[in-house]
C-alpha cells in the first residue's frame, strides 16, 4: 500500500473521537484519508451517506447527481433546507458537505451516469456507493463496480422496507447473482404509487456508510455475501445469505457479458411509448371543455385512495390501476373513458389494458391531474 | 405442514396487506401454490405463464436461497419461514418511469 498521508493539527482536532478508538486509530483516520469514495445520488440515500463520509474524513468525496431540489424531497434528504429549493442538488450538496468537513475534498460530478461515462469514473475511486432510485442506474453500478473490480456499497428502499449488501465479484455475490433481471415495468409499484417513510433513507444511507468505512478502515465483518433486510414497522433486522451464482452472467469465470450494456432497454424503460398511440391521449384543457360542455365522459382515476384523498377531480371514479382488471364489470365498454393518474404513466398502462380489453374508446389524460392543478384548477393540490 | 410466508411491501396489496400468511406445504412450490390459491391476484407477480416463478422473485427458506437448495422442491419441516425478496429500486418508489418525473 502507498504511504498513507498525515493528519495536520486541526484534522486531529475534528477527528479526535476517532482517533482515540483502537480499532481506528491514527492509522485508521489516516486510511479514511487516503480514500476516494465515490457517492452516486444525492438523495435520500445520497443524503445520509455524504454527511457522514464526509464527516468521518474520507478524503476523496465524489458525487453524481444531475437533479434539482424539490420541496417533495425535503422530507427525508436531509443535505437540503428550503433555501436549496430549486437549486442543483450538487451545488446545495457541495457546500454543505464543505462545511461539515473543510478538510477533504469534495468532488461534484454533475452528470447522468451511463454505459458511456460509469466505467471512466470509476477509475478514480476505490469504493462505489449505490444510492441510486431506479433499476437501470442500479443494474449499471453494479456491472461497472464488477468490471473494475470495486466493491459496491447497495442501499434500497420501499415504503417501510430497505435492504443493504456490499456485491463485490472479486470477493463475493454481486446485484446480478441475486437479481439476474429486473421485474418487468408494470408488475412493481411505480414512484408515484411508491412513497417512503422519511425516515427510512436515513437508515439504511447510513447503515451504507458504516460499511464503506469499515471497508476503508479495514475493521470488523464486511457486509459481504450477506443481504440484510430493514423493516421500519416491524423494528426488525434480518439476515440473508447470498452466494454467486455460478452462471451470473457477469462476475462469474466464464462472464457471458464484458461490457456494460444499455441499461434503460434491459430494465424494459425505453424512451419509446410503447403502448399509448397519439390518438389515445386527451389534454387536460379538452378534458375541461367536454365536461363544461356536459358531454357524456367516464373520468377513472387510476391512482390509490391515498392519492385519492390529497387530490381528485371532481366526478372522478376510483378504481386503483391493480384493481381495474377485477372490477373491470364497473366500466361502460361504449363510454368514453379518460383515465388519469398523477403524471400520466399508470393511467397509460390502464389505457394499453382497457383497449386490450374492447374499452375502444379509453383514452389517457396526458399530464395526469398535476397537469390539470397547473392548466385547469390551481385550488386541485399538487403533491 | 404449516410454515410462514413473509410477504414484502409491495406485494402486500394482493394478500389484503397481510405482511405474514401461514400456508400449508410439504415443499416450497407447495407453499408458494398454497399462497396463490389464496390470493389469486398474488399468482401472475409470482409466476410466469407458463407456470414458472418468475426470475426476478427470490424465496429464501430461512435465510438461505432456495435457488442454492433444491428450488421449489426443496422440502419443508414445520415453523418453517419463507421470505419472498423483491427487487427494490429505492428512492421514492420502486420503479421510475419514463412519464413519471418524480
Amino acid at each position: 500500500m502507498a504511504e498513507l498521508p498525515e493528519l495536520t493539527p486541526a484534522e486531529i482536532r475534528h477527528y479526535s473521537r476517532h482517533l482515540i478508538m483502537p480499532e481506528v486509530g491514527s492509522a485508521g483516520q489516516r486510511r479514511l484519508k487516503a480514500a476516494r469514495v465515490l457517492t452516486i445520488g444525492a438523495g435520500g440515500l445520497g443524503s445520509p451517506l455524504g454527511l457522514y463520509l464526509a464527516a468521518a474524513g474520507v478524503g476523496t468525496l465524489g458525487v453524481v447527481d444531475f437533479d434539482v431540489v424539490d420541496e417533495t424531497n425535503l422530507h427525508r434528504q436531509v443535505l437540503y433546507g428550503r433555501s436549496s429549493v430549486g437549486r442543483p442538488k450538487i451545488q446545495a450538496a457541495v457546500e454543505r458537505l464543505r462545511d461539515v468537513n473543510p478538510h477533504i475534498r469534495i468532488v461534484p460530478h454533475e452528470m447522468r451516469l451511463d454505459s458511456s461515462n460509469a466505467l471512466e469514473l470509476f477509475r478514480d475511486y476505490d469504493i462505489i456507493v449505490d444510492g441510486t432510485d431506479n433499476f437501470p442506474t442500479r443494474y449499471l453500478v453494479n456491472d461497472a463496480c464488477v468490471l473494475s473490480g470495486k466493491p459496491n456499497v447497495y442501499g434500497s428502499i420501499f415504503r417501510f422496507e430497505g435492504q443493504v449488501s456490499i456485491f463485490w465479484g472479486a470477493r463475493g455475490p454481486c446485484y446480478r447473482c441475486l437479481f439476474p433481471e429486473p421485474p418487468p415495468p408494470g408488475l412493481v409499484p411505480s414512484c408515484a404509487e411508491g412513497g417512503v417513510l422519511g425516515v427510512l433513507p436515513g437508515i439504511i444511507g447510513t447503515l451504507q456508510a458504516n460499511e464503506v468505512i469499515k471497508l476503508i478502515v479495514g475493521v470488523g465483518d464486511p457486509l459481504i455475501g450477506r443481504l440484510v433486510l430493514f423493516d421500519a414497522l416491524k423494528m426488525r433486522f434480518r439476515e440473508l445469505k447470498l452466494k454467486k451464482d455460478p452462471a451470473c452472467p457477469i462476475c462469474s469465470e466464464n462472464p457471458t457479458q464484458r461490457e456494460l450494456i444499455d441499461y434503460e432497454q434491459f430494465c424494459g424503460v425505453g424512451p419509446e411509448p410503447e403502448t399509448v398511440e397519439m390518438d389515445s391521449e386527451m389534454t387536460v384543457s379538452d378534458l375541461k371543455e367536454r365536461l363544461e360542455r356536459g358531454e357524456t365522459l367516464t373520468v377513472l382515476d387510476v391512482r390509490t385512495e391515498q392519492e385519492y384523498e390529497i387530490a381528485r377531480i371532481p366526478g372522478a371514479q376510483l378504481i386503483p390501476l391493480h384493481e381495474l382488471q377485477d372490477r373491470l364489470g364497473e366500466l361502460d365498454p361504449a363510454a368514453t373513458i379518460v383515465a388519469h393518474c398523477h403524471h400520466g404513466g399508470r393511467s397509460a398502462q390502464a389505457v394499453g389494458f382497457l383497449r386490450q380489453m374492447g374499452f375502444d374508446r379509453a383514452v389517457n389524460l396526458a399530464g395526469g391531474i398535476d397537469a390539470w392543478s397547473l392548466v385547469v384548477d390551481p385550488r386541485v393540490p399538487r403533491y | 405442514m404449516s410454515v410462514t410466508i413473509q410477504i414484502p411491501t409491495p406485494l402486500r396489496r394482493f394478500t389484503g396487506e397481510q405482511g405474514e400468511v401461514e400456508v400449508d406445504g410439504a415443499t416450497v412450490g407447495e407453499a408458494l401454490s398454497d399462497l396463490t390459491q389464496r390470493y389469486p391476484t398474488l399468482r401472475r407477480h409470482l409466476y410466469t405463464e407458463e407456470g414458472a416463478l418468475r426470475s426476478f422473485v427470490n424465496v429464501f427458506l430461512n435465510d438461505e436461497d432456495v435457488r442454492h437448495l433444491q428450488a421449489q422442491g426443496t422440502p419443508l419441516a414445520a415453523g418453517d419461514t419463507l421470505l419472498i425478496i423483491p427487487s427494490i429500486a429505492g428512492g421514492v418508489g420502486g420503479h421510475r418511469w419514463r412519464n413519471c418525473p418524480s
